[in-house]
Protein backbone atom coordinates (compact mmCIF):
# COMPACT_ATOMS: atom_id res chain seq x y z
CA UNK A 1 0.00 0.00 0.00
CA UNK A 2 1.08 3.27 -0.99
CA UNK A 3 1.50 6.05 1.29
CA UNK A 4 -1.11 9.40 -0.28
CA UNK A 5 0.80 13.27 0.32
CA UNK A 6 -1.61 16.57 0.37
CA UNK A 7 -0.61 18.96 -1.30
CA UNK A 8 0.94 20.35 1.96
CA UNK A 9 2.48 17.31 2.81
CA UNK A 10 4.33 17.89 -1.26
CA UNK A 11 5.10 21.93 -0.20
CA UNK A 12 6.92 20.92 3.92
CA UNK A 13 8.59 17.89 1.21
CA UNK A 14 9.80 20.44 -1.59
CA UNK A 15 11.06 22.93 1.40
CA UNK A 16 8.37 25.43 0.64
CA UNK A 17 8.07 25.99 4.39
CA UNK A 18 11.60 25.62 5.04
CA UNK A 19 14.89 23.46 4.91
CA UNK A 20 14.16 22.33 8.59
CA UNK A 21 10.34 21.17 8.26
CA UNK A 22 11.45 19.53 4.81
CA UNK A 23 14.31 17.34 7.04
CA UNK A 24 11.50 16.69 9.15
CA UNK A 25 8.82 15.59 6.28
CA UNK A 26 11.51 13.12 4.79
CA UNK A 27 12.03 11.22 8.21
CA UNK A 28 8.23 11.50 8.66
CA UNK A 29 7.97 9.86 5.11
CA UNK A 30 10.18 6.90 6.55
CA UNK A 31 8.08 6.25 9.94
CA UNK A 32 5.20 6.38 7.81
CA UNK A 33 6.19 3.89 5.70
CA UNK A 34 7.35 1.99 8.56
CA UNK A 35 4.73 1.74 10.47
CA UNK A 36 2.50 1.32 7.06
CA UNK A 37 0.48 4.46 7.34
CA UNK A 38 -1.66 5.29 4.67
CA UNK A 39 -1.78 9.62 4.84
CA UNK A 40 -0.88 12.18 7.45
CA UNK A 41 -3.46 14.13 9.35
CA UNK A 42 -3.24 17.76 11.09
CA UNK A 43 -1.97 17.71 14.49
CA UNK A 44 -3.15 20.28 17.58
CA UNK A 45 0.47 20.55 19.87
CA UNK A 46 3.54 18.43 20.27
CA UNK A 47 4.97 16.80 23.40
CA UNK A 48 8.52 16.27 22.58
CA UNK A 49 10.65 14.29 25.15
CA UNK A 50 13.67 15.22 23.60
CA UNK A 51 15.86 16.85 26.05
CA UNK A 52 17.34 14.23 27.76
CA UNK A 53 21.19 14.08 27.11
CA UNK A 54 21.63 10.15 26.12
CA UNK A 55 24.86 10.74 23.69
CA UNK A 56 26.01 13.38 21.03
CA UNK A 57 23.80 12.15 18.22
CA UNK A 58 20.20 13.74 19.86
CA UNK A 59 22.08 17.07 20.46
CA UNK A 60 23.50 16.77 16.92
CA UNK A 61 19.74 16.39 15.30
CA UNK A 62 18.64 19.59 17.15
CA UNK A 63 21.46 21.83 15.95
CA UNK A 64 21.09 20.32 12.44
CA UNK A 65 17.30 21.79 12.44
CA UNK A 66 18.10 24.51 13.72
CA UNK A 67 21.11 24.94 11.11
CA UNK A 68 18.17 24.61 8.83
CA UNK A 69 16.09 27.62 10.47
CA UNK A 70 13.83 25.04 11.70
CA UNK A 71 10.42 26.15 13.91
CA UNK A 72 7.89 24.22 15.34
CA UNK A 73 4.11 24.66 13.48
CA UNK A 74 2.29 23.85 16.51
CA UNK A 75 2.43 24.60 20.19
CA UNK A 76 4.67 22.11 21.50
CA UNK A 77 5.79 21.39 25.64
CA UNK A 78 9.01 19.80 26.35
CA UNK A 79 9.64 16.57 28.34
CA UNK A 80 12.27 17.03 31.08
CA UNK A 81 15.94 16.89 30.95
CA UNK A 82 19.14 15.81 32.85
CA UNK A 83 19.39 19.20 34.47
CA UNK A 84 17.47 21.75 36.79
CA UNK A 85 18.13 24.73 34.79
CA UNK A 86 16.46 27.24 37.46
CA UNK A 87 18.24 25.17 40.55
CA UNK A 88 21.71 23.60 38.53
CA UNK A 89 24.07 23.58 41.80
CA UNK A 90 21.88 20.00 42.42
CA UNK A 91 23.68 18.30 39.32
CA UNK A 92 26.20 15.95 40.61
CA UNK A 93 27.11 14.17 37.55
CA UNK A 94 30.06 14.83 34.63
CA UNK A 95 30.48 18.26 34.09
CA UNK A 96 30.45 17.19 30.08
CA UNK A 97 26.90 16.09 30.40
CA UNK A 98 25.40 18.27 32.44
CA UNK A 99 26.92 21.31 29.95
CA UNK A 100 25.06 19.37 26.68
CA UNK A 101 22.50 18.64 28.79
CA UNK A 102 22.06 22.03 29.42
CA UNK A 103 22.66 23.15 25.68
CA UNK A 104 20.49 20.40 24.46
CA UNK A 105 17.34 22.03 26.27
CA UNK A 106 18.25 25.71 24.83
CA UNK A 107 18.31 24.30 21.63
CA UNK A 108 14.70 23.06 21.83
CA UNK A 109 13.77 26.32 23.42
CA UNK A 110 15.48 28.16 19.87
CA UNK A 111 13.38 25.55 17.91
CA UNK A 112 10.65 27.45 19.45
CA UNK A 113 8.92 25.20 22.25
CA UNK A 114 7.89 25.91 25.72
CA UNK A 115 10.11 25.99 28.07
CA UNK A 116 7.56 23.51 30.35
CA UNK A 117 10.26 21.21 30.93
CA UNK A 118 7.38 18.19 32.58
CA UNK A 119 6.76 14.87 31.87
CA UNK A 120 3.15 16.11 33.03
CA UNK A 121 2.21 18.40 30.53
CA UNK A 122 -1.53 17.61 30.92
CA UNK A 123 -1.00 19.94 34.59
CA UNK A 124 -0.08 22.72 32.19
CA UNK A 125 -2.21 25.37 30.43
CA UNK A 126 -1.53 22.96 27.06
CA UNK A 127 -3.42 20.18 28.07
CA UNK A 128 -5.36 19.14 25.15
CA UNK A 129 -9.03 18.44 24.74
CA UNK A 130 -10.89 15.63 24.01
CA UNK A 131 -10.50 14.28 20.66
CA UNK A 132 -7.51 16.17 19.87
CA UNK A 133 -5.05 14.59 17.58
CA UNK A 134 -1.07 15.21 19.37
CA UNK A 135 2.02 13.49 19.02
CA UNK A 136 3.47 13.21 22.16
CA UNK A 137 6.10 11.28 23.54
CA UNK A 138 7.13 10.29 27.52
CA UNK A 139 4.82 7.22 28.22
CA UNK A 140 3.26 8.34 31.08
CA UNK A 141 2.01 11.40 29.11
CA UNK A 142 0.79 9.53 25.97
CA UNK A 143 -1.12 7.03 28.51
CA UNK A 144 -2.60 10.10 30.57
CA UNK A 145 -3.52 11.95 27.38
CA UNK A 146 -5.30 8.96 25.56
CA UNK A 147 -7.00 7.57 28.54
CA UNK A 148 -7.73 10.42 30.85
CA UNK A 149 -8.32 13.33 28.83
CA UNK A 150 -9.22 11.15 25.53
CA UNK A 151 -7.09 12.96 23.05
CA UNK A 152 -5.26 10.81 20.27
CA UNK A 153 -1.41 10.19 20.12
CA UNK A 154 0.53 6.97 19.42
CA UNK A 155 3.95 6.32 21.26
CA UNK A 156 6.22 8.93 19.54
CA UNK A 157 9.73 9.25 20.60
CA UNK A 158 13.15 9.84 19.57
CA UNK A 159 13.49 12.16 16.84
CA UNK A 160 9.76 11.44 15.61
CA UNK A 161 8.04 13.65 17.84
CA UNK A 162 10.08 16.78 17.24
CA UNK A 163 9.19 15.84 13.22
CA UNK A 164 5.75 16.29 13.99
CA UNK A 165 5.79 19.13 15.79
CA UNK A 166 7.97 20.87 12.99
CA UNK A 167 5.98 19.60 10.48
CA UNK A 168 2.14 19.67 12.06
CA UNK A 169 1.92 16.75 10.70
CA UNK A 170 1.38 12.77 11.72
CA UNK A 171 1.18 9.83 10.38
CA UNK A 172 -2.50 8.23 10.87
CA UNK A 173 -2.19 4.91 12.17
CA UNK A 174 -2.67 2.89 15.59
CA UNK A 175 -4.53 5.34 18.43
CA UNK A 176 -5.28 8.37 15.86
CA UNK A 177 -7.97 5.93 14.55
CA UNK A 178 -11.00 5.29 16.41
CA UNK A 179 -11.36 1.37 15.41
CA UNK A 180 -8.31 0.73 17.49
CA UNK A 181 -9.05 2.35 20.82
CA UNK A 182 -11.72 0.12 21.69
CA UNK A 183 -10.73 -2.28 24.66
CA UNK A 184 -9.84 -5.83 24.23
CA UNK A 185 -8.88 -6.80 27.59
CA UNK A 186 -11.54 -6.45 30.38
CA UNK A 187 -9.77 -6.45 34.33
CA UNK A 188 -12.80 -7.29 36.55
CA UNK A 189 -11.46 -5.90 40.16
CA UNK A 190 -13.45 -7.57 42.05
CA UNK A 191 -11.99 -6.79 45.71
CA UNK A 192 -9.73 -4.47 47.12
CA UNK A 193 -7.78 -4.56 50.09
CA UNK A 194 -10.08 -2.49 52.78
CA UNK A 195 -7.37 -0.55 54.45
CA UNK A 196 -5.72 0.65 50.86
CA UNK A 197 -7.16 4.31 49.80
CA UNK A 198 -7.09 4.87 46.08
CA UNK A 199 -4.03 5.77 45.49
CA UNK A 200 -2.76 2.22 45.83
CA UNK A 201 -4.65 0.75 44.66
CA UNK A 202 -4.13 2.64 41.02
CA UNK A 203 -0.32 1.38 41.32
CA UNK A 204 -1.23 -1.78 41.60
CA UNK A 205 -3.71 -2.59 39.03
CA UNK A 206 -1.29 -0.44 36.90
CA UNK A 207 1.39 -2.48 37.68
CA UNK A 208 -0.46 -5.41 37.14
CA UNK A 209 -1.82 -4.34 33.68
CA UNK A 210 1.31 -3.46 32.19
CA UNK A 211 2.56 -7.08 33.00
CA UNK A 212 -0.53 -8.80 31.89
CA UNK A 213 -2.01 -6.74 28.85
CA UNK A 214 0.50 -6.94 26.27
CA UNK A 215 -0.21 -5.02 23.55
CA UNK A 216 -4.19 -5.27 24.55
CA UNK A 217 -6.12 -1.60 25.59
CA UNK A 218 -7.22 -2.65 28.53
CA UNK A 219 -10.89 -1.63 30.25
CA UNK A 220 -10.86 -1.77 34.17
CA UNK A 221 -14.05 -2.57 36.04
CA UNK A 222 -14.56 -2.37 39.63
CA UNK A 223 -12.44 0.97 40.00
CA UNK A 224 -14.10 3.28 43.20
CA UNK A 225 -16.10 6.72 40.87
CA UNK A 226 -14.02 8.87 43.44
CA UNK A 227 -10.64 7.78 41.75
CA UNK A 228 -8.92 10.84 41.04
CA UNK A 229 -7.23 11.86 38.37
CA UNK A 230 -3.83 11.70 40.13
CA UNK A 231 -4.79 8.38 40.51
CA UNK A 232 -5.28 7.79 36.92
CA UNK A 233 -1.75 9.34 36.68
CA UNK A 234 -0.17 6.93 39.03
CA UNK A 235 -2.02 4.30 37.41
CA UNK A 236 -0.67 4.46 34.15
CA UNK A 237 2.49 5.98 34.61
CA UNK A 238 2.91 2.52 36.40
CA UNK A 239 1.18 0.53 33.47
CA UNK A 240 3.61 2.22 30.84
CA UNK A 241 7.01 1.40 33.32
CA UNK A 242 5.71 -2.23 33.56
CA UNK A 243 4.49 -2.96 29.95
CA UNK A 244 3.55 -0.81 26.39
CA UNK A 245 0.14 0.53 27.62
CA UNK A 246 -0.36 3.33 25.72
CA UNK A 247 -4.45 3.99 26.50
CA UNK A 248 -6.33 2.18 29.46
CA UNK A 249 -10.33 2.57 30.06
CA UNK A 250 -11.76 3.30 33.72
CA UNK A 251 -15.55 1.59 33.12
CA UNK A 252 -17.44 4.98 34.51
CA UNK A 253 -14.24 7.23 34.99
CA UNK A 254 -12.99 8.51 32.17
CA UNK A 255 -13.81 9.51 28.99
CA UNK A 256 -14.62 7.12 26.42
CA UNK A 257 -16.00 4.38 28.86
CA UNK A 258 -19.51 5.13 30.04
CA UNK A 259 -19.63 1.32 30.02
CA UNK A 260 -18.30 -1.57 29.52
CA UNK A 261 -20.02 -2.36 25.97
CA UNK A 262 -19.01 1.37 24.99
CA UNK A 263 -15.26 0.65 26.19
CA UNK A 264 -14.92 -2.57 24.02
CA UNK A 265 -16.53 -0.70 20.87
CA UNK A 266 -19.01 -3.98 20.84
CA UNK A 267 -16.23 -6.32 20.55
CA UNK A 268 -15.52 -9.49 22.72
CA UNK A 269 -12.18 -9.18 24.74
CA UNK A 270 -9.34 -11.56 24.01
CA UNK A 271 -8.07 -11.85 27.58
CA UNK A 272 -10.26 -11.49 30.84
CA UNK A 273 -8.41 -10.71 34.11
CA UNK A 274 -10.05 -11.34 37.16
CA UNK A 275 -7.97 -9.27 40.56
CA UNK A 276 -8.65 -10.20 43.61
CA UNK A 277 -6.97 -8.40 46.89
CA UNK A 278 -4.72 -10.45 47.07
CA UNK A 279 -3.75 -9.78 43.63
CA UNK A 280 -2.93 -6.25 44.50
CA UNK A 281 -1.27 -7.06 47.53
CA UNK A 282 1.58 -9.50 45.45
CA UNK A 283 1.62 -6.60 42.94
CA UNK A 284 2.31 -4.14 45.60
CA UNK A 285 4.63 -6.02 47.21
CA UNK A 286 7.06 -7.01 43.97
CA UNK A 287 7.77 -3.51 43.62
CA UNK A 288 10.00 -3.17 46.70
CA UNK A 289 12.95 -4.79 46.67
CA UNK A 290 13.53 -4.22 50.50
CA UNK A 291 11.79 -6.16 53.25
CA UNK A 292 9.99 -3.68 55.82
CA UNK A 293 12.16 -1.73 58.73
CA UNK A 294 14.96 -1.31 56.01
CA UNK A 295 17.09 1.47 56.53
CA UNK A 296 16.14 4.14 54.20
CA UNK A 297 18.78 6.96 52.59
CA UNK A 298 15.89 9.05 51.25
CA UNK A 299 12.27 9.62 49.89
CA UNK A 300 11.39 10.24 46.49
CA UNK A 301 8.18 12.04 45.25
CA UNK A 302 6.58 13.36 42.23
CA UNK A 303 7.13 10.56 39.10
CA UNK A 304 5.67 11.86 37.16
CA UNK A 305 5.71 15.42 38.25
CA UNK A 306 3.89 16.45 41.68
CA UNK A 307 0.75 18.08 41.01
CA UNK A 308 -0.90 20.74 43.49
CA UNK A 309 -3.58 18.50 44.63
CA UNK A 310 -0.77 16.05 45.54
CA UNK A 311 0.75 18.54 47.68
CA UNK A 312 -2.18 19.89 49.47
CA UNK A 313 -2.49 15.99 50.24
CA UNK A 314 1.40 15.98 51.70
CA UNK A 315 1.00 19.25 53.38
CA UNK A 316 -0.78 18.33 56.51
CA UNK A 317 1.28 14.97 56.46
CA UNK A 318 4.10 16.83 57.13
CA UNK A 319 3.45 18.39 60.39
CA UNK A 320 5.00 16.53 63.22
CA UNK A 321 8.57 16.02 63.79
CA UNK A 322 11.25 16.96 61.15
CA UNK A 323 12.02 13.92 58.84
CA UNK A 324 15.29 11.94 59.66
CA UNK A 325 15.82 11.48 55.73
CA UNK A 326 16.08 13.69 52.83
CA UNK A 327 12.48 14.10 50.85
CA UNK A 328 12.99 14.68 46.91
CA UNK A 329 10.16 15.94 45.06
CA UNK A 330 10.02 16.37 41.51
CA UNK A 331 7.78 19.33 39.92
CA UNK A 332 6.78 21.15 36.89
CA UNK A 333 7.96 24.98 37.34
CA UNK A 334 4.29 26.16 36.86
CA UNK A 335 3.44 24.17 39.77
CA UNK A 336 6.36 25.45 41.90
CA UNK A 337 5.01 29.04 41.19
CA UNK A 338 2.02 28.14 42.51
CA UNK A 339 3.79 26.18 45.57
CA UNK A 340 5.35 29.57 46.16
CA UNK A 341 2.14 31.51 45.60
CA UNK A 342 0.46 29.89 48.61
CA UNK A 343 3.41 30.08 51.02
CA UNK A 344 4.05 26.36 51.11
CA UNK A 345 8.05 26.44 49.83
CA UNK A 346 9.35 27.37 53.51
CA UNK A 347 7.69 24.71 55.13
CA UNK A 348 8.62 22.03 52.65
CA UNK A 349 12.42 23.51 53.04
CA UNK A 350 12.02 23.53 56.69
CA UNK A 351 10.78 19.88 56.62
CA UNK A 352 13.46 18.82 54.69
CA UNK A 353 12.06 18.93 51.21
CA UNK A 354 14.76 19.29 47.93
CA UNK A 355 12.46 20.54 45.56
CA UNK A 356 13.56 19.90 41.91
CA UNK A 357 12.13 21.08 38.67
CA UNK A 358 12.87 20.43 35.09
CA UNK A 359 14.06 16.95 35.36
CA UNK A 360 13.55 13.60 37.73
CA UNK A 361 15.72 12.04 40.34
CA UNK A 362 15.23 8.65 38.34
CA UNK A 363 17.12 10.22 35.02
CA UNK A 364 19.52 11.91 36.24
CA UNK A 365 22.54 12.18 39.03
CA UNK A 366 20.94 14.52 42.01
CA UNK A 367 20.38 12.44 44.87
CA UNK A 368 23.15 12.16 47.76
CA UNK A 369 22.06 8.00 48.10
CA UNK A 370 24.38 6.88 51.23
CA UNK A 371 23.62 3.51 52.59
CA UNK A 372 19.94 2.63 52.36
CA UNK A 373 17.00 2.42 49.97
CA UNK A 374 14.67 5.36 48.05
CA UNK A 375 11.22 4.79 48.81
CA UNK A 376 8.96 6.32 46.71
CA UNK A 377 4.70 6.35 45.93
CA UNK A 378 5.29 6.10 42.50
CA UNK A 379 4.99 2.37 40.69
CA UNK A 380 7.14 4.22 38.09
CA UNK A 381 9.79 5.36 39.97
CA UNK A 382 10.01 1.68 41.84
CA UNK A 383 10.21 0.18 38.59
CA UNK A 384 13.03 2.12 37.13
CA UNK A 385 15.01 3.57 40.11
CA UNK A 386 17.11 0.49 40.70
CA UNK A 387 18.27 0.27 37.14
CA UNK A 388 19.23 3.78 36.06
CA UNK A 389 20.55 4.48 39.33
CA UNK A 390 21.50 1.67 40.79
CA UNK A 391 19.65 1.72 44.56
CA UNK A 392 17.07 -0.61 46.05
CA UNK A 393 13.41 0.55 46.38
CA UNK A 394 10.81 0.58 49.13
CA UNK A 395 7.41 1.47 47.32
CA UNK A 396 4.10 2.76 49.72
CA UNK A 397 1.72 5.13 50.07
CA UNK A 398 2.25 8.70 50.57
CA UNK A 399 1.78 8.53 54.17
CA UNK A 400 3.96 5.58 54.49
CA UNK A 401 6.42 7.36 52.10
CA UNK A 402 6.36 10.72 55.25
CA UNK A 403 6.08 8.25 58.15
CA UNK A 404 9.10 5.95 56.56
CA UNK A 405 11.04 9.28 56.23
CA UNK A 406 10.52 10.35 59.94
CA UNK A 407 11.46 6.88 61.04
CA UNK A 408 14.36 6.17 58.90
CA UNK A 409 13.46 2.84 58.12
CA UNK A 410 10.36 1.06 55.65
CA UNK A 411 7.42 1.89 57.68
CA UNK A 412 4.01 0.44 56.62
CA UNK A 413 0.78 2.21 58.34
CA UNK B 1 26.98 -20.50 -10.64
CA UNK B 2 25.87 -17.40 -8.86
CA UNK B 3 25.55 -17.11 -5.49
CA UNK B 4 21.85 -17.29 -3.64
CA UNK B 5 19.96 -14.36 -4.10
CA UNK B 6 16.92 -13.47 -1.76
CA UNK B 7 14.12 -10.73 -2.62
CA UNK B 8 13.51 -8.06 0.58
CA UNK B 9 11.37 -4.90 1.10
CA UNK B 10 13.76 -1.78 1.42
CA UNK B 11 13.09 0.36 4.86
CA UNK B 12 16.67 1.98 4.55
CA UNK B 13 18.69 1.78 1.26
CA UNK B 14 22.06 1.12 1.38
CA UNK B 15 24.86 -1.32 0.78
CA UNK B 16 26.65 -3.39 3.00
CA UNK B 17 27.96 -6.38 4.20
CA UNK B 18 28.58 -8.62 6.99
CA UNK B 19 28.59 -11.85 8.96
CA UNK B 20 25.24 -12.43 10.25
CA UNK B 21 24.03 -12.16 13.71
CA UNK B 22 20.76 -13.70 14.53
CA UNK B 23 19.16 -12.24 17.85
CA UNK B 24 17.51 -15.31 20.11
CA UNK B 25 15.23 -12.43 21.33
CA UNK B 26 13.96 -8.98 20.91
CA UNK B 27 16.33 -5.86 21.95
CA UNK B 28 15.80 -2.74 23.08
CA UNK B 29 18.44 -0.56 22.20
CA UNK B 30 17.74 1.96 24.74
CA UNK B 31 19.21 0.61 27.96
CA UNK B 32 20.08 -2.69 25.80
CA UNK B 33 22.93 -2.02 23.32
CA UNK B 34 26.29 0.32 24.95
CA UNK B 35 26.48 2.64 21.74
CA UNK B 36 30.09 3.58 22.60
CA UNK B 37 30.95 -0.51 21.92
CA UNK B 38 28.16 -2.27 20.08
CA UNK B 39 27.96 -4.65 23.00
CA UNK B 40 24.57 -5.91 23.99
CA UNK B 41 24.16 -4.84 28.10
CA UNK B 42 20.52 -5.89 28.73
CA UNK B 43 21.48 -7.95 31.95
CA UNK B 44 18.24 -10.48 31.05
CA UNK B 45 18.97 -10.70 26.77
CA UNK B 46 20.57 -14.53 25.99
CA UNK B 47 22.79 -12.65 23.93
CA UNK B 48 24.07 -10.73 26.55
CA UNK B 49 28.04 -9.32 25.76
CA UNK B 50 27.95 -10.75 22.15
CA UNK B 51 28.92 -7.62 19.61
CA UNK B 52 26.82 -6.14 16.97
CA UNK B 53 29.45 -3.55 15.41
CA UNK B 54 29.95 -4.09 11.72
CA UNK B 55 27.01 -7.41 11.89
CA UNK B 56 24.44 -7.89 9.59
CA UNK B 57 21.69 -7.82 12.43
CA UNK B 58 19.06 -10.43 12.72
CA UNK B 59 15.94 -9.29 14.27
CA UNK B 60 12.89 -11.01 14.04
CA UNK B 61 10.84 -7.68 16.09
CA UNK B 62 11.67 -5.06 17.73
CA UNK B 63 10.62 -4.07 21.07
CA UNK B 64 8.02 -1.83 20.55
CA UNK B 65 9.23 0.73 22.94
CA UNK B 66 9.35 4.34 21.95
CA UNK B 67 12.90 4.93 22.64
CA UNK B 68 16.02 3.36 21.12
CA UNK B 69 16.22 5.27 18.01
CA UNK B 70 18.71 7.73 19.49
CA UNK B 71 20.88 4.65 21.12
CA UNK B 72 20.82 3.38 17.56
CA UNK B 73 21.88 6.56 15.84
CA UNK B 74 24.50 7.05 18.45
CA UNK B 75 26.10 3.77 17.59
CA UNK B 76 26.15 4.13 13.96
CA UNK B 77 28.39 7.44 14.85
CA UNK B 78 30.68 5.74 16.74
CA UNK B 79 31.24 3.33 14.07
CA UNK B 80 29.94 0.74 16.35
CA UNK B 81 26.30 0.13 15.18
CA UNK B 82 25.49 -2.98 12.71
CA UNK B 83 26.28 -3.03 9.24
CA UNK B 84 22.97 -3.75 7.96
CA UNK B 85 19.73 -4.73 10.10
CA UNK B 86 17.20 -7.45 8.54
CA UNK B 87 13.53 -7.42 10.03
CA UNK B 88 10.40 -9.70 9.92
CA UNK B 89 8.32 -7.32 11.13
CA UNK B 90 8.63 -3.39 10.17
CA UNK B 91 9.59 -1.47 13.19
CA UNK B 92 9.42 2.20 13.12
CA UNK B 93 12.27 2.86 15.80
CA UNK B 94 14.96 0.78 14.06
CA UNK B 95 14.51 2.42 10.66
CA UNK B 96 14.16 5.86 12.11
CA UNK B 97 17.60 5.41 13.99
CA UNK B 98 19.54 4.33 10.81
CA UNK B 99 17.82 7.31 8.69
CA UNK B 100 19.00 9.56 11.22
CA UNK B 101 22.66 8.26 11.38
CA UNK B 102 22.80 8.31 7.77
CA UNK B 103 21.19 12.00 7.35
CA UNK B 104 23.50 13.58 10.17
CA UNK B 105 26.61 11.56 9.70
CA UNK B 106 26.57 9.93 6.30
CA UNK B 107 26.26 6.29 7.92
CA UNK B 108 25.01 4.14 5.95
CA UNK B 109 23.03 1.05 7.57
CA UNK B 110 20.56 -0.47 5.25
CA UNK B 111 17.10 -1.77 6.67
CA UNK B 112 15.91 -4.54 4.93
CA UNK B 113 12.36 -6.24 5.63
CA UNK B 114 12.92 -10.06 4.73
CA UNK B 115 10.70 -13.35 4.60
CA UNK B 116 10.19 -15.80 7.38
CA UNK B 117 10.72 -18.53 5.27
CA UNK B 118 14.68 -17.33 4.25
CA UNK B 119 15.61 -16.27 7.86
CA UNK B 120 17.23 -19.64 8.56
CA UNK B 121 19.16 -19.46 5.36
CA UNK B 122 19.71 -16.24 5.70
CA UNK B 123 21.13 -16.81 9.60
CA UNK B 124 23.37 -19.89 8.61
CA UNK B 125 25.55 -18.06 5.64
CA UNK B 126 28.85 -17.33 6.54
CA UNK B 127 28.68 -13.66 5.33
CA UNK B 128 25.57 -11.43 4.10
CA UNK B 129 25.28 -8.85 1.64
CA UNK B 130 22.73 -6.47 1.43
CA UNK B 131 21.92 -4.72 -1.28
CA UNK B 132 19.01 -2.44 -0.63
CA UNK B 133 17.63 -0.10 -3.38
CA UNK B 134 14.53 2.35 -3.11
CA UNK B 135 12.35 -0.38 -4.36
CA UNK B 136 13.50 -3.56 -3.95
CA UNK B 137 16.20 -5.41 -1.85
CA UNK B 138 18.41 -8.30 -2.65
CA UNK B 139 20.23 -10.30 0.10
CA UNK B 140 23.09 -12.34 -1.50
CA UNK B 141 25.00 -14.93 0.71
CA UNK B 142 28.49 -16.10 0.41
CA UNK B 143 28.91 -19.56 2.00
Amino acid sequence: MSLELSPFDRELLAGAHGAGAAFAMRLLMRFAEAVDARRFIDIEAAHVDGCLYLGRASLDFVERMLSLGGKVRVPTTLNVGSVDLIHPELFRGAKEDGENGAKLMRAHLKLGCAPTFTCAPYQTAYRPRFGAQIAWGESNAITFANSVIGARTNRYGDFIDLCCAMTGRAPEYGLHLKENRAARAVVEVQSIPDDWDSERVAVAIGHMIGRRCGGLVPAIVGLPPDTSEDDLKALGAAAASSGAVALFHVVGVTPEAPDLKTACGGLAPHLVLEVSADDLREAARSLSSVVDGAPLAAVSLGTPHFSLAEFARLMPLLEGPRPRVDIWINCSRATLSEIRARGWEERLRAAGVTLVVDTCVYVTTLMRVGAGAVMTNSGKCAYYAPGNLGVEVAYGSLAECIASARAGKVVRL
Amino acid sequence: MSAPRFDAVTLVPGVAAGAPLRLDEPLSFWGGLDPKSGLIIDRWHPQRSVNVAGRVLMMPAGRGSSSGSASLAEALRLGAGPAAILLLERDAIVVVGAIVAMELYGRECPVALASKGDWEALAAAARLVVRAEPGAAAISLEL
